[in-house]
């Protein structure tokens, strides 16, 4: 089943020079296992490929259902240097909320996830 | 000892709400006020302000919240600590001083500042003595830009501040301290965590970390169910109702907006997040993983749980250095087909500008209303009803950079239909100040602690 992280997780995002973090947190404890299972570091390179120049890093954060992404080069050179709109990567956590991942139907009939629309 | 000490954050920035402080003082019982006033391009910006006049350099902000919270000083014992000293923490204490002068009560004033963050006078010693100050992104040696360098400072830790509430200040101003030592140091102070209480520092940086940026952890830029949060024209600034066993409650006052539960809380703590497991500051490594949150009554979040290790022999080092020129433009395409006119008046203006040879580092084009913010993953839509063309130069050349800037107006007789949006004039060209962030021994970086009655 196709899942929209938007209807399972919520997320925040900052800077750190020329990186930007977004935390995606689960909305329910028990989605935590999509997100570590199915957002996977590759996943995130992937969905944001063209938009960064650098690699992606990945934390787990059990303890508060959620992971931390690091997007490196994400940030036109970050903080003054930057011409982008988005220049302190306020914007990275919703724009990771897009993504779609494909959950077997057992885990999505299991966990109650909302289908994608 | 106190069994419980509460301590409020007032600002979360400079430019942050004026009015917050006092609310904070006000709203219910207090121990402390926190105040943090400086971001990563701060210094430079205080620095400048001091070149032109000596007696600036610091948060002038802070001297009319100073005033506004002075009657909670003075006559309730509430103390507070900001970092608003800038590059001139003396002088920030000056001017809190002589604004309290017709005050009742100002005999009571003490003052305590914090100095030693400030490494730009030693700069070229320390360079010659074998410090590199390799930027931590690029690995370059700072001796590549050390003549556009216009600030430095060392990121300081819980330790000065502790020695001047110590020293019986009830105001005390730092520099560059870490903005989470504002936080942690009074709980050091009321609570006599020693300097290896590894779990209880770990704690005191979670709380400042969670209320260094005021609102945004009590209902403010959060994403989760915002629809419902209550009343933000009247946010609560956040508020850690500490233990000594380094637990504590995260809330707001009664009677104001916003809202504090686990989630709102949660969001602030990935906020700028680097590996969770090691939040190093001066004083502590952090562990981020070990946090455990529990709401604890309406508005209330209890965390706990958190362990912390010794930190590393380094201070981080803030530079600020000229990196060159930039400007930004924007004009405004409406529909029908805004998004295809807006597209083809960027490709008009890089044709010119390519003719020009301008000698840029780069030039970027945004889209807004289309994919400023989301880039390609916001897909294309053909019906929007407007799309801001957004044109952003850079470069080491002010006179590139002006040229650029004059390039833009022409467009709108010129080239594609639908134009609009171009009233405020030519584009302000911006000199670019950029952070160079470091490393350095920390046994190089002496603090000094002065307290003035």
């Amino acid at each position: 089943m196709k899942v929209r992280l938007l209807d399972i997780a919520h997320a925040r995002s900052g800077d750190k020079g020329d990186t930007a973090n977004v935390g995606v947190i689960a909305l329910e404890p028990r989605w935590y296992e999509v997100l570590t299972q199915f957002v996977t570091r590759t996943k995130v390179a992937d969905h944001f490929r063209g938009m960064i120049e650098g690699d992606v890093e990945r934390f787990e954060l059990p303890n508060l259902n959620a992971l931390n992404f690091l997007l490196h080069g994400a940030l036109d050179g970050g903080g003054t240097l930057s011409l982008k709109t988005d220049a302190q990567g306020k914007v990275f956590s919703t724009a990771l909320l897009r993504m779609v991942i494909d959950v077997p139907d057992t885990d999505a009939k299991r966990l109650q996830l909302p289908a994608a629309g | 000892m106190k069994e419980v000490v509460r301590i409020a954050a007032g600002q979360g920035f400079w430019g942050d709400d004026l009015d917050a402080p006092r609310r904070q003082v006000e709203g219910g019982p207090i121990d402390y006020l926190m105040l943090d006033y400086l971001a990563e391009v701060t210094m430079s910006i205080l620095q400048k302000q001091k070149e032109r006049d000596p007696s600036l350099g610091y948060a002038r902000d802070f001297v009319g919240a100073m005033e506004s919270v002075l009657p909670a000083v003075l006559e309730r014992g509430v103390k507070v600590i900001a970092n608003a000293g800038g590059v001139n923490p003396r002088a920030c204490a000056e001017a809190v001083r002589a604004a309290s002068a017709k005050r009742a009560g100002k005999d009571k004033l003490r003052i305590g500042v914090v100095t030693g963050d400030d490494l730009l006078a030693r700069l070229d010693e320390l360079m010659a003595q074998g410090h590199v100050l390799a930027n931590m992104e690029t690995g370059e040696p700072l001796s590549t830009v050390r003549d556009k360098v216009l600030s430095a400072n060392a990121y300081i830790g819980s330790s000065p501040i502790v020695e001047a509430l110590k020293g019986g200040a009830n105001v005390v101003v730092t520099g560059r301290s870490t903005d989470t030592a504002l936080t942690m140091a009074p709980l050091r102070h009321e609570f006599g965590w020693g300097a290896e209480s590894w779990d209880q520092l770990a704690a005191g940086i979670v709380a400042g970390h969670i209320i260094e940026c005021g609102a945004q952890c009590s209902g403010g830029n959060c994403l989760y169910d915002w629809r419902s949060i209550p009343d933000l024209a009247n946010v609560g600034y956040p508020l850690v109702e500490a233990r000594a066993d380094g637990s504590f409650v995260v809330t707001k006052h009664p009677k104001t907006g916003g809202r504090v539960s686990v989630p709102t809380i949660t969001e602030q703590l990935v906020y700028e997040m680097g590996d969770p497991h090691s939040y190093i500051t001066p004083d502590v490594i952090a562990d981020f993983t070990t946090i455990r949150l529990v709401q604890d009554g309406q508005d209330r979040v209890l965390v706990s749980g958190i362990t912390g290790r010794p930190p590393t022999d380094k201070l981080k080092v803030s530079v600020a250095y000229r990196a060159g020129f930039k400007a930004v433009g924007t004009l405004v395409y409406a529909w029908p087909d805004a998004l295809d006119k807006a597209k083809l008046a960027d490709r008009v203006l890089r044709a010119r500008l390519d003719r020009l040879s301008l000698g840029f580092d780069r030039v970027l084009s945004e889209f807004v209303g289309a994919n400023a913010t989301h880039g390609p993953l916001a897909g294309e839509r053909s019906d929007a009803p407007e799309v801001q063309l957004r044109l952003g130069a850079r470069g080491p050349d002010r006179a590139a950079v002006e040229r650029f800037t004059r390039e833009i107006a022409p467009l709108v007789l010129n080239e594609p239909p639908s134009v609009t949006g171009f009233a405020g004039g030519r584009p302000k060209v911006e000199e670019i100040v950029a952070y160079w962030p470091a490393l350095i021994d920390k046994s190089i970086v002496k603090t000094k602690v002065d307290i003035i009655a």
